[in-house]
């Protein structure tokens, strides 16, 4: 049978691919090349230890390797925000998630980078979705993770709003790559996270007001501590509200060295957030903002980033009531920086990233500003500029050469390198697809590799 | 005469809702037959009927449709590039609209007559509309908040009694924004707390300011059935049974045994009009729908070795399985599927957020399509993927593909129309561009197994439902009125929808 056939030379073909040496001299040429600022017909991508030497439109140096991308498409890898991969096994499996943090005593202090598993069978699934690094965040109340699908949430207790956090803070970000090997830290404590809006409201009693006056009252404690810290050792300080642990962690928070993801919705709690931010000189990125397009020009005159996800088009909360597909195209035209993200925490459904970004497009967005938006913009917003995301000089090579478009579902991640290293077309689910669908047997399936 | 057409083993004989699209006018015609005389004979020949609300084959259709379709005119569909659903693709395609239902399709030769408008799809292309055959939208809507949440009854595992209908909120702008990603019909269905969750509805997606406005004429019920995780997590988290796989399979037989049961006595009432007639019984009934045929079995299961199971149960009981929804490991056990005749309603992209999902693969639907006489459905379960079905079948298009399947577009595409339609028992009204059929049609900007591919306009009926281009043709429902936003052009782009 043609397909048996078909399917097991694609099996053979995943079993001899082995991830090339990262130092390897390389050229991908002839492509469409997608640089992440722009783009280059027929292009030639060089890479070697682990970096992007050169892109343009010459020839391939003599001793690369040549990798014939003529017809197709050559991106750089792209970048989960708001993600999940590598914390979270299964979702519903509350041992397998190391996202969700429940302390009353480590809040700004959970650092989720401890929980990360470079084994985790998530990270081939996003990785054949074209995505080569992530900012792995805390769960949060009001985030995008925790979601499930509708006649599960009802009565799980783990629908939009996911867990009631005990603290003002959710803990901290960390980067990550999706390469195989031992260790996908890229950087820990990269971001802090924090919950506005309603979730936000909830931990400190129900209202808004209550949330506000708290934070600012934690980070008036946060400077104390940071000034007395000799007096606090000595027990000479009066009682403070956070662990030592969260007081120490809010410190590069408080002096606007470390970005504070805050998941907020409504435009009238993005006012209130950029308000804070001015006032306490925190350094915010908005993360959801379904309804920022209402306030795009306060955002964009406060150089505030957002992490968005398009497809939020429904008023599926009453902070939400206003939430349209034009969102994205609203904002980029206001001139403010956004990072699109996956579905449902970008841990499972991460490699839905490039959907979103054509779903963006065909709502108004310009397919320069959605490339930009999966690539450079993360790692602009997460002080990562020049270092990955993007196809130049001296970044990192993550690059994927597509058998068209990336932003299609038609289109598939052919060739793709994290860190110039080449990554086995492979995943466990690759492995149940085709196990099955060679058909029946005459032994069980079990004795199928 | 009545009584005598009672008469017999099988409530489905009765059901004018089986009966198909004339149907409405026999139900009508039955209804008014039955008003029960002041005095009657107390023989079985002549028997009086049983008070309003007792006797299930008195008014069979106790809330029955009141859809009419939008106002519709005659045309023609030129130029376009025509996927039928029913696996032809056509270029330069015609398709004729007359009274609300598709006269003809094919080539550019096709006669167009006379008074027929011409709308031009050059450069378009052209297919059905989109079928979801698993929605909770207006049960579950949007605002997703605590007064509004009516998807499940959560509160025995056998609630075979409610329907779905009852909970339905008209208002939920999720059904514009369905429609404005080609929606024409929806299954809303209960959730899948319980073993039998209750009835669901398949409606038109039309604006309609009550339930009744958009149900679909003649289409059968089904009943939500779930396996798997959900019934017995909900149950055992309250020491109550079923707290394990075998406990819901002892729920599912215990009420199948007391529906044969029922459905016996009533038949047997109904047959020598002996003694007193059997008590009214709503879930029982629905049951013993299901056992005469009447209701299809919507049955919520992930994994491959728990679908076998449920089959076996059918037979036990003399049932059949018109779709596994979900059906995350179908592709397990495909030719299973395909020789009992058996839908897989699923997603692509979905896996991985409980044990039962965990071995989702994308290729699922291109391996159950490879069946024969299989029937893979593509389905949303959410109330945004039900905006986009026809990117979620281009995934899984492409994921049969990479596996060398040479899957026509015009095939992948019954995935979301011709199939879904079948797993509704609703194909011989809709799901295909065929003679015949209600003109339920989808003109899309590009190929909609494109990610930029939007639906310009959305006939329904034959009826223009919406239209990208034009605002009068941009429903927005009494929730989205004068709310945040409202009104306000929000980027540089046309209007369409939210």
């Amino acid at each position: 049978m043609r397909l048996r056939t078909l399917i097991l030379a694609a099996v053979s073909a995943a079993a001899l691919a082995s991830p090339a040496l990262a130092q390897e001299l390389t050229a991908i040429t002839g492509g469409r090349v997608l640089t992440g600022t722009s783009v280059i017909e027929n292009g030639t991508v060089v890479i070697q230890n682990g970096r992007v030497v050169s892109v343009g439109t010459g020839a391939a140096p003599s001793g690369a390797r040549v990798i014939d991308a003529r017809g197709k498409v050559v991106a750089p890898g792209f970048v989960a925000v708001d993600s999940g991969l590598g914390g979270s096994e299964i979702s519903s499996v509350g041992g397998s998630d190391d996202l969700t943090n429940g302390a009353n005593s480590i809040s700004a202090s959970f650092d989720v980078s401890y929980g990360l598993d470079p084994w985790s069978f998530t990270l081939p699934v996003a990785r054949l979705g074209g995505i080569t690094r992530a900012i792995v965040v805390p769960s949060h109340p009001g985030g995008s993770a925790g979601h499930e699908h509708q006649d599960d949430s009802d009565f799980a207790g783990v629908g939009e709003g996911g867990y009631q956090s005990p603290s003002l803070f959710a803990g901290q970000a960390a980067i990550i790559h999706l390469a195989q090997g031992g260790d996908i830290l890229v950087k820990p404590r990269v971001a802090m996270v924090a919950p506005f809006g309603e979730a936000g409201a909830g931990v400190s009693g129900g209202a808004r007001g209550a949330e506000f006056v708290q934070f600012k009252e934690t980070l008036a404690e946060v400077r104390l501590y940071a000034r007395n810290k000799g007096a606090y050792d000595r027990a000479g300080l009066r009682d403070l509200s956070l662990s030592r642990a969260d007081l120490e962690a809010l410190i590069p928070v408080a002096n606007g060295t470390m970005p504070l993801i805050v998941t907020v919705h409504r435009a009238a709690d993005i006012q209130q957030v950029l308000r804070l931010a001015r006032e306490e000189g925190v350094k915010v990125i908005l993360d959801g903002a379904e309804e920022g397009w209402l306030v795009a020009d306060q955002i964009a005159a406060a150089g505030v980033p957002v992490l968005l996800n398009p497809i939020s088009n429904l008023p599926g909360s009453i902070e939400t009531r206003a939430a349209r597909m034009e969102n994205a195209a609203a904002l980029d035209a206001a001139n403010v920086t956004i990072a699109i993200k996956g579905n449902e925490g970008s841990i499972h459904r991460a490699r839905e990233i490039r959907y979103n970004a054509g779903n963006a497009v065909s709502h108004g967005l310009s397919y320069e500003s959605a490339i930009e938006a999966i690539t450079v913009n993360p790692a602009r917003i997460f002080g990562m500029a020049g270092q990955f995301g993007e196809l130049r000089p001296g970044a990192a090579a993550d690059v994927v050469v597509w058998s068209g478009d990336p932003l299609e579902p038609l289109s598939i991640a052919e060739t793709i390198f994290i860190g110039g290293a080449e990554q086995a077309p492979a995943s466990r689910q690759f492995l149940l697809r085709d196990r099955y669908a060679r058909g029946e047997g005459a032994m069980p399936p079990a004795y199928g590799r | 005469m009545i009584v005598n057409r009672l008469r017999g083993p099988s409530l489905a004989a009765l059901a004018c809702v089986l009966a198909g699209a004339l149907s409405l006018s026999a139900c009508a015609t039955t209804g008014g037959d039955e008003t029960p005389a002041a005095d009657g004979s107390s023989s079985a020949e002549a028997r009086q009927p049983l008070p309003a609300g007792l006797d299930f084959a008195n008014n069979p259709d106790p809330y029955p449709s009141t859809y009419r379709g939008l106002p519709r005119e005659n045309m023609a569909i030129v130029g376009g590039t025509v996927f039928t659903g029913a696996g032809q693709r056509i270029d330069n395609g015609v398709v004729i609209v007359t009274d609300g239902r598709v006269a003809a399709v094919g080539g550019a030769s096709t006669p167009i007559p006379a008074g027929h408008r011409r709308v031009d799809a050059a450069g378009r292309f052209v297919t059905p509309g989109i079928i979801d055959a698993h929605s909770h939208l207006g049960v579950y809507p949007s605002p997703g908040v605590q007064g509004m949440s009516d998807g499940n009854e959560a509160t025995s595992p056998n609630t075979a009694q409610v329907w779905a209908e009852h909970s339905l909120w008209p208002q939920d702008p999720g059904f514009n924004a369905a429609r404005a990603g080609g929606v024409t019909t929806l299954q809303i269905l209960p959730g899948s707390a319980n073993l039998f969750g209750g009835r669901g509805v398949t409606v038109r997606n039309i604006p309609s300011v009550t339930m009744q406005g958009m149900k679909m004429p003649g289409a059968p019920y089904g009943l939500k059935m779930a396996c798997g995780e959900n019934p017995s997590r909900v149950y055992g988290s309250r020491n109550q049974s079923p707290a394990t796989g075998m406990g819901n399979v002892a729920g599912y037989r215990a009420a199948f045994i007391a529906a044969r049961d029922y459905k016996a006595k009533w038949d047997k009432w109904r047959e020598d009009g002996e003694g007193s007639p059997p008590t009214r019984n709503l879930q029982l009934e629905t049951l013993a729908g299901v056992l005469d045929g009447s209701v299809l079995v919507q049955n919520h299961c992930y994994r491959a070795d728990e679908m076998a199971v449920m089959i076996d149960i059918a037979k036990e009981f003399g049932y059949r399985i018109t779709a596994f929804h979900h059906a995350v490991e179908a592709y397990k056990i495909a030719p299973l599927l395909a020789r009992e005749g058996i839908c897989a309603d699923m997603w692509t992209g979905w896996w991985g957020f409980k044990m039962e999902a965990l071995d989702g693969i994308e290729a699922n639907a291109a391996i159950v399509d490879a069946q024969p006489n299989s029937c893979a459905v593509i389905h949303s379960d959410d109330a945004e993927l039900t905006q986009r079905l026809n990117q979620e079948a281009a995934a899984a298009l492409a994921a049969g593909r990479r596996i060398g399947m040479n899957i026509p577009e015009e095939r992948a595409i019954s995935w979301v129309t011709l199939n879904p339609a079948r797993s509704l028992g609703i194909a011989d009204q809709t799901g295909s561009l065929e003679a015949g059929k209600r003109a339920d049609v989808v003109i899309w900007s590009a190929n909609p197994f494109s990610v930029y591919a939007r639906a310009d306009q959305v006939f329904v009926d034959g009826g223009l439902a919406f239209d990208r281009f034009n605002p009068a043709y941009q429903p927005v429902s009494d929730y989205e009125l004068g709310q945040p936003g409202y009104g306000m052009p929000s980027a540089n782009v046309p209007q369409g929808a939210r």
